[in-house]
């Protein structure tokens, strides 16, 4: 790969050792895919976990001298202030969250806590050139915006925040960018939680860049942030494309690049029940909570849900993850009392695979999300997975079916 | 006589260990660090162990954290794969594969895809970009 001498200086070490260590690990993802050369982004997004490898990297990087060129959004660990108010997190965990956020903090990083950055604080423009790491994200901002971004790994986007450049090559331009899999959709999409089981179908459709046809016309924010989470659980996709939606794909000329589909795909409604209940556990039983916002819930999925169970007595505790700004506007818009009145909590900063849930262990729970579901597996926790209506249902009830 | 296939490099390194061959992609944060076993249910692989082998797979899938977390902690136990060899290169696994070290490999001789066998020891040149199955 060709480097220009600032690059190069950074390679060698002249910017100090965390700047010199970030590049190497660019340049050498760079070669693996034969990239030319280095471009700047003006925007990145880095999916800090507050995960022991993640925490390992932010120091390492710290201790280099590192500091952030683009300072890049971050995704949540848990809310300190009330996890530890409520006396719901062990000392070493509350630590860790302490550390890694000292850590982002000192590396200069814009500390949102929030995984949907690109609905809110950290808007590209239609070919903006930016390293977004996090599930929902890189497909958002390149299929939904007509931003350019690769996925990302939060290290790798880390590296590019820190060094102000990534390597050219994939999602980056235009040639990759097209589509390859005609995916149609032969099913009613009844509500946004239709679009987690369709992003599950990631075996079905394939490596490659989907092109969705058969989906309504007007399709929410919080689908386009849904279908995103789940291709990347059920698979690797940085774009995908919507006929007539997207705005790299208005007509199958333009979606396609003027070549036919490698693949076509159908997606029937049992398909989706199928992408629903992959990582479901079985129905039929008690349940003792229910966890929504992963990715975080936005101020309309919010209102849904105080306008649902106000007035009401929840049977299960419910947990609706959302951003600092979302849960602002809850607070001051008098959502968060509804549903604290109902048994629920409104919580910001905060991320369902965190060991700030150590109580839910070992207990079933509902969600509208596969993804919610999947990774917490490793924490022991149950999830049984149904739309967000019968979720309601069930947490009103104590009983899903 | 060992067979020796061409490769591309992407993690840099030699590796050596026996070959496990998994048809889906995967996920290495449902590896149990303290045994390397996937625990993923429903996985091609699900119950055997990738720790100290050399996984054949055609690549990564899920969020672009828990690549770097799962191959840490099996890094931390001493239950890391040897190396890899993939054929869908996407950044999420890669970028974690060169920060953790382990050597990684694509773009393989066909003919190597039609040879190899589960259980047979192998040897991954990264540098010198081949691939050899010992006999």
């Amino acid at each position: 790969m060709e480097l220009t001498r600032e690059q190069n200086d950074m390679l060698d070490g002249k910017y100090g050792k965390g700047v010199a260590y970030a590049m190497k690990i660019q340049v050498a993802v760079g070669e693996a895919f034969d990239a030319p050369r280095m471009v700047p982004i003006t925007r990145a997004h880095v999916a800090l976990s507050n995960q022991e490898a993640d925490l390992w990297f932010a120091e390492k990087m710290l201790e280099g001298g590192a500091k952030c060129r683009i300072s890049p959004t971050v995704n949540p660990g848990f809310c300190l202030s009330y996890f530890t108010e409520h006396h719901m997190v062990p000392k070493e965990y509350a630590d860790l969250m302490q550390r890694t956020h000292n850590a982002y903090k000192a590396l200069g990083a814009t500390l949102t806590y929030n995984c949907t950055p690109y609905v809110a604080t950290n808007i590209p423009h239609f070919k903006e050139i930016v390293a977004y790491s996090e599930s929902s994200a890189t497909p958002y901002v390149n299929s939904v915006w007509g931003a350019r971004s690769n996925r990302e790994g939060a290290n790798s986007a880390l590296c590019a925040a820190i060094t102000g450049y990534v390597p050219e090559y994939g999602l980056l331009l235009d040639e990759n960018r097209k589509g390859n899999i005609l995916v149609e959709v032969k099913a009613d999409m009844k509500d946004d939680s239709y679009y987690h089981y369709l992003g599950m179908c990631g075996k079905k459709i394939g490596p490659g860049i989907p092109v969705f046809t058969g989906l309504p016309e007007e399709i929410s924010s919080a689908a386009l942030t849904n279908l995103g989470a789940e291709l990347n659980t059920s698979g690797a996709y940085g774009m995908y494309h919507i006929l007539g939606f997207t705005p790299e794909a208005q007509t199958m000329e333009q979606a396609f690049g003027g070549k036919e589909p490698e693949r076509r795909v159908e997606i029937t409604f049992e398909d989706l029940m199928d992408g629903r209940d992959e990582l479901s556990c079985e129905g039929h039983r008690d349940i003792e909570f229910a966890m929504f916002g992963c990715p975080h819930f936005d101020l309309n999925q919010v209102r849904y849900i105080a306008d649902k169970i106000g007035g009401k007595k929840l049977r299960a505790e419910m947990w609706i993850l959302v951003s600092y700004h979302v849960k602002e506007l809850a607070d001051r818009m008098g959502l968060n009392e509804i549903i604290e009145k109902a048994g629920g909590h409104v919580i910001p900063d905060t991320c369902p695979d965190q060991p700030c849930w150590g109580h839910l262990k070992g207990k079933y729970g509902v969600t509208e999300s596969p993804k919610c579901a999947y990774y917490p597996k490793r924490r022991g926790i149950n999830f049984i997975i149904r739309d967000l209506d019968t979720c309601l249902e069930a947490a009103m009830t104590g009983r899903v079916e | 006589m060992s067979r020796r296939y061409k490769c591309h490099k992407i993690s840099e390194g030699v590796a050596e260990g026996e070959a496990i061959i998994s048809k889906d992609t995967i996920m290495f944060y449902l590896i149990d660090p303290s045994t390397g076993t996937v625990i993923e249910p429903h996985h091609d692989i699900e119950g055997k162990s990738v720790a100290h082998k050399i996984i054949i797979f055609p690549g990564g899938k899920g969020s672009s954290v828990v690549q770097a977390d799962g191959l840490y902690q099996l890094n931390l136990k001493g239950n890391s794969p040897h190396g890899m060899i993939i054929q869908y290169p996407e950044t999420v696994l890669i970028s974690s594969a060169i920060i953790m070290e382990i050597p990684m490999v694509d773009k393989v001789e066909p003919a190597f895809y039609d040879d190899v066998r589960d259980g047979e020891r192998l040897t991954i040149n990264a540098d010198d970009g081949y691939i050899e199955i010992m006999d």
